[in-house]
């Protein structure tokens, strides 16, 4: 058994002798030609020795390089072997394992000059312009940008006539033109500064402002007009972006807003408890998302329909046993819809927590769509935006098309007729109220994404989602769907120049007066089904 | 006599303010003059309490008459208490003087703090007492005219001004609550040191301010009898009946709306004023609409268009409210929640109408007995 154990380590030691001495044996030649040539101490034979490594295909060579570059190269007196002596850490050049314990007296700093420098850097940049990996070329060359000389010019343009990939493409395309303008060349500067126009890069702008004061008038006015032209893009890209947020601030609103717009608008209960019907949904979310944590990427989809039926049948409840009962009493059907949303308020508190809980996003919904340099678009607003359009497409189906929302319809424009003709209006009543408050608890989910949940959620959007519908026009789901995002433009819109506050009080000034102009809002409902 | 005219048939308000006269005797004597340790004595902390829950009744009777005689669910009623509570707090800030924490005898802290230099143009006047006073008076009517002017000339009615009238009132909390404003942000006014020379800490301020709120609050109660007695009345309560058909005949009900609607500003405002130096502070959750909610229910607690139900509705809800946000916090949320759905549901006409209800039963039977 001893014996056993025993050759099993000798025969460890020694395959990890062979592993180090192959090691040694690939690493040996380039290293130990470069050190010979680093110890003459000469800047031409330290420049043959960067050749050399920059030649090679070590990874470690770049590295030694890198640090050759920023006076962090040291050579062994005795031995000759190169480390990379920074602060604190210092490494094996050769093969980038750490040293400890020795003594910097005993190395010697490897001296290089500015032409030396210069040339290094150009080198070093050529190496991973020239990678085999496009990302590394492109990263590569973006970090160029703010850097390239003239003097590169020719190695970019040999780059960019063997370059394959698109993007790297336009990116070298664009270290050209900022190397031209770097160059000493008029006409070449001014072609460059056409070539840029509506180029949104922020190096490209910052060396435009600087042309702009040109000594050289053509040159300036160039440079102004191009940056002038680049400045015109921002500025319609900030516009862009503004209107997004609008959109997605809007598109929550429709959410919040829609089930209310059923309830409210269609059957005329003042719902005060529809912020916590959406707060319901937030925490089946929350609850959904706990009970299977290694799925979460999936969690909303199953959270969607989960939510719809906790916060339907909570809705049920209510219709059932405390609206039923003030049907024709608006006023009252608000204080007894207020107490409850006291009571399912104050039950999350203690039931669950007084505090915010953590809904995390699934991996999908993080991220942003790129458009350019100035204008990206984050996913899950993206997502929240058509979720929410979505949802209005199928309310608005079921409305419509279906048999259920015929008889909706029916009970809301003429309550007996509809009875008259066989439609049974209490549980039309329930099911209606429920579809509502369903809605109310998918907007959950979506908000639940967006915003923290807790068992405040719904008391900061309920009087929002009134607004929305009274704005819209009362029993028009198009007038919602038009009042929520338009609010939501307006706000953001109002937002760079008066502040996050200070625009929500504008626009909920703003609701108030055009209340006062157009009491029936946006689109009043017309004939026989207006009348109160 | 005048008081015993508007009296006439309300037996509920001569009880009302019979007690209310009483306690307002009674409970100085209890404080001030029985030594500390006799079981009578009444802690000054009481005599704060009782005056909070004047001004409430105050309030709450504002809200009833533009509630219960106009049909007017008024949903923002706290944000004219509250602005009332905020000229009077200005009044204190100022009257803080070089005495705050940065001993500057102009500014108050927060605008030290802000950084501000000189006075806004609109914290002007406000060291004068009867200035504080008339601005009280005036800035909650002038908003409440400026918005019923607004929503009544152009027939905003029902749920609908309702909610006009939360969003004003949350509008105006997020306003506050913004420190460019220049009414101490989120923070608001407070740190009050006295009133007209008189310290707040001291008892005899304490009980004049109680005195106070129940005198005002007997004025008010007074008045608000005064116009539904008078030929005003009658149209209001015919407006808040067919608001139409008063319109035929040919009443200018908007006029009737604005007017009652300013009047019932004016008094929250009152109430307001008289409310924010017995608690010491003013700010911006005051305006919060689940403040403005609950005035509701305390008036429908204690049933509406009967005057001293919200009287009776108002102190009873607040007294329910101490006593469960001490003992059991958690369930006062329940409580006031149930409170709205069970009034609603099964208490119409509230505790008066109960009353009248029960009484009217019990006459019944004994008029069947003999």
């Amino acid at each position: 058994m001893l014996a056993k154990s025993r050759a099993r380590i000798g025969v460890a030691l020694i395959l990890l002798f062979f592993s180090i001495a192959a090691v040694w044996a690939e690493t040996d030649p380039t290293w130990n030609q470069a050190s010979s040539l680093f110890k003459q101490a000469s800047f031409d034979k330290t420049r043959e020795a960067a050749d050399l490594l920059a030649a090679s295909s070590d990874p470690q060579a770049p590295l030694a390089l890198k640090a050759l570059l920023e006076g962090q190269l040291y050579q062994h007196k005795q031995n000759d072997s190169l480390a990379v002596l920074a602060d604190g850490n210092s490494l094996d050049a050769s093969t980038g394992q750490a040293l400890s314990a020795l003594n910097k007296d005993d190395y010697r700093k490897i001296p290089i000059n500015n032409t030396l420098r210069k040339y290094l850097r150009s080198k070093l940049g050529g190496l991973s312009l020239s990678s085999s990996d496009p990302k590394v070329r492109l990263a590569s060359t973006i970090g160029l940008l703010e850097t390239v000389t003239p003097e590169q010019l020719p190695q970019l343009q040999d780059l960019l006539s063997k370059e394959t990939d698109s993007q790297v493409k336009d990116a070298l395309y664009l270290a050209i033109q900022l190397a031209s303008l770097n160059s000493s060349d008029k006409a070449s500067k001014l072609s460059a500064l056409n070539a840029l126009e509506g180029n949104l890069n922020p190096i490209v702008r910052n060396k435009l402002t600087i042309l702009s004061s040109d000594a050289d008038s053509e040159i300036a006015k160039a440079a102004q007009t191009t940056l002038r032209s680049i400045e015109n893009k921002v500025a319609l890209n900030g516009q862009l972006e503004t209107l997004f947020f609008g959109l997605s601030l809007g598109s929550v609103l429709v959410l919040a807003a829609i089930g209310l717009a059923i309830t409210f608008g269609v059957m005329g209960v003042i719902n005060m408890a529809h912020g916590e019907l959406i707060m319901l949904g937030a925490y089946t979310t929350y609850f959904i998302q706990k009970l299977m944590p290694n799925y979460l990427d999936y969690s909303l989809f199953l959270a969607i329909p989960a939510a719809f039926v906790v916060s339907g049948l909570m809705g049920i409840l209510i219709e059932r046993s405390v609206i039923r009962h003030l049907y024709g009493r608006p006023l009252e059907t608000l204080l007894a819809t207020f107490g409850i949303s006291l009571i399912l308020q104050q039950l999350v508190r203690t039931v669950v927590s007084p505090q915010n809980v953590p809904v995390s996003n699934p991996s999908w919904m993080s991220g942003s769509l790129e458009i350019n340099s100035v204008l990206s678009l984050t996913y899950n607003r993206l997502y929240i935006l058509a979720f929410s359009l979505l949802v209005f497409a199928i309310l608005y189906f079921v409305l419509r098309n279906t048999n259920l929302g015929l008889q909706v319809r029916a009970v809301s424009q003429n309550r007996a007729m509809a009875r008259a003709m066989g439609v049974r209006s209490a549980r039309v009543d329930a099911l209606t109220f429920g579809l509502g408050s369903g809605i109310a608890g998918v907007a959950g989910v979506a908000l639940s994404q967006l915003t923290n949940v807790g068992p405040n959620l719904g008391q900061s959007y309920i009087i929002d989602s009134f607004m929305v519908v009274v704005f819209g026009g009362v029993g028009n789901l198009w007038g919602t769907l038009v009042a929520g995002l338009s609010l939501g433009v307006i706000n953001k819109f109002l937002e760079p120049w008066a502040g996050a506050v200070l625009a929500k009080i504008l626009v909920l000034v703003f609701i108030i007066l055009f209340i006062q102009k157009r009491p029936r809002g946006l689109f009043p409902q017309k004939g026989r089904a207006a009348g109160d | 006599m005048l008081i015993s005219q508007i009296l006439k048939n309300d037996r509920g308000g001569q009880i009302m303010l019979a007690v209310l006269a009483a306690v307002l005797l009674v409970v100085p004597v209890l404080n001030l003059v029985v030594s500390n340790t006799s079981p009578l004595h009444v802690p000054t902390y009481l005599v704060t309490l009782m005056g909070k829950y004047l001004t409430y009744a105050l309030l709450a009777v504002a809200v009833d008459l533009v509630w219960g005689y106009l049909g007017i669910l008024s949903l923002g009623h706290g944000a004219f208490f509250a602005l009332g509570g905020y000229v009077m707090g200005m009044y204190l800030m100022r009257q803080i003087g070089d005495r705050g924490v940065y001993g500057n005898p102009e500014l108050p802290d927060f605008m030290v703090f802000l950084n501000w230099k000189v006075l806004p143009w609109f914290w002007q006047g406000f060291d004068m007492f009867w200035f504080a006073l008339l601005m009280v008076l005036f800035i909650p009517s002038l908003l409440a005219f400026v918005f019923g002017w607004l929503a009544f000339r152009s027939r905003v009615t029902g749920v609908y001004l309702s909610i006009m009238t939360q969003a004003m009132t949350y509008a105006l909390m997020w306003a506050f609550l913004r420190n460019e404003m220049g009414f101490g942000g989120n923070n608001g006014l407070t740190d009050f040191k006295d009133i007209l020379g008189f310290s707040l800490q001291s008892d005899y301020t304490r009980v004049a301010l109680f005195i106070c709120s129940g005198l005002a609050l007997a004025i008010g109660y007074l008045l608000c009898r005064y116009v539904i007695n008078s030929k005003l009345g009658r149209i209001t309560v015919a407006i808040r009946d067919a608001e139409s058909r008063t319109r035929f005949v040919g009443y200018k009900v908007e006029h009737y709306k604005v007017w009652i609607f300013t009047f019932s500003a004016m008094l929250a405002g009152v109430a307001g004023a008289l409310y924010v130096p017995q608690v010491g502070i003013i700010n911006p959750s005051e305006f919060s609409p689940l403040n403005s909610i609950e005035i509701v229910i305390w008036v429908a607690m204690g049933g509406r268009a009967t005057l001293y139900g919200a009287v009776l509705g108002a102190i009873l809800v607040n007294y329910a409210k101490t006593v469960f946000t001490g003992l059991m916090p958690e369930s006062w949320l329940f409580m006031l929640g149930a409170l709205f759905v069970l009034v609603t549901l099964y208490l119409p006409q509230g505790l008066a109408g109960l009353w009248n209800t029960l009484k009217t039963n019990f006459g019944r039977k004994r008029e069947v007995a003999a």
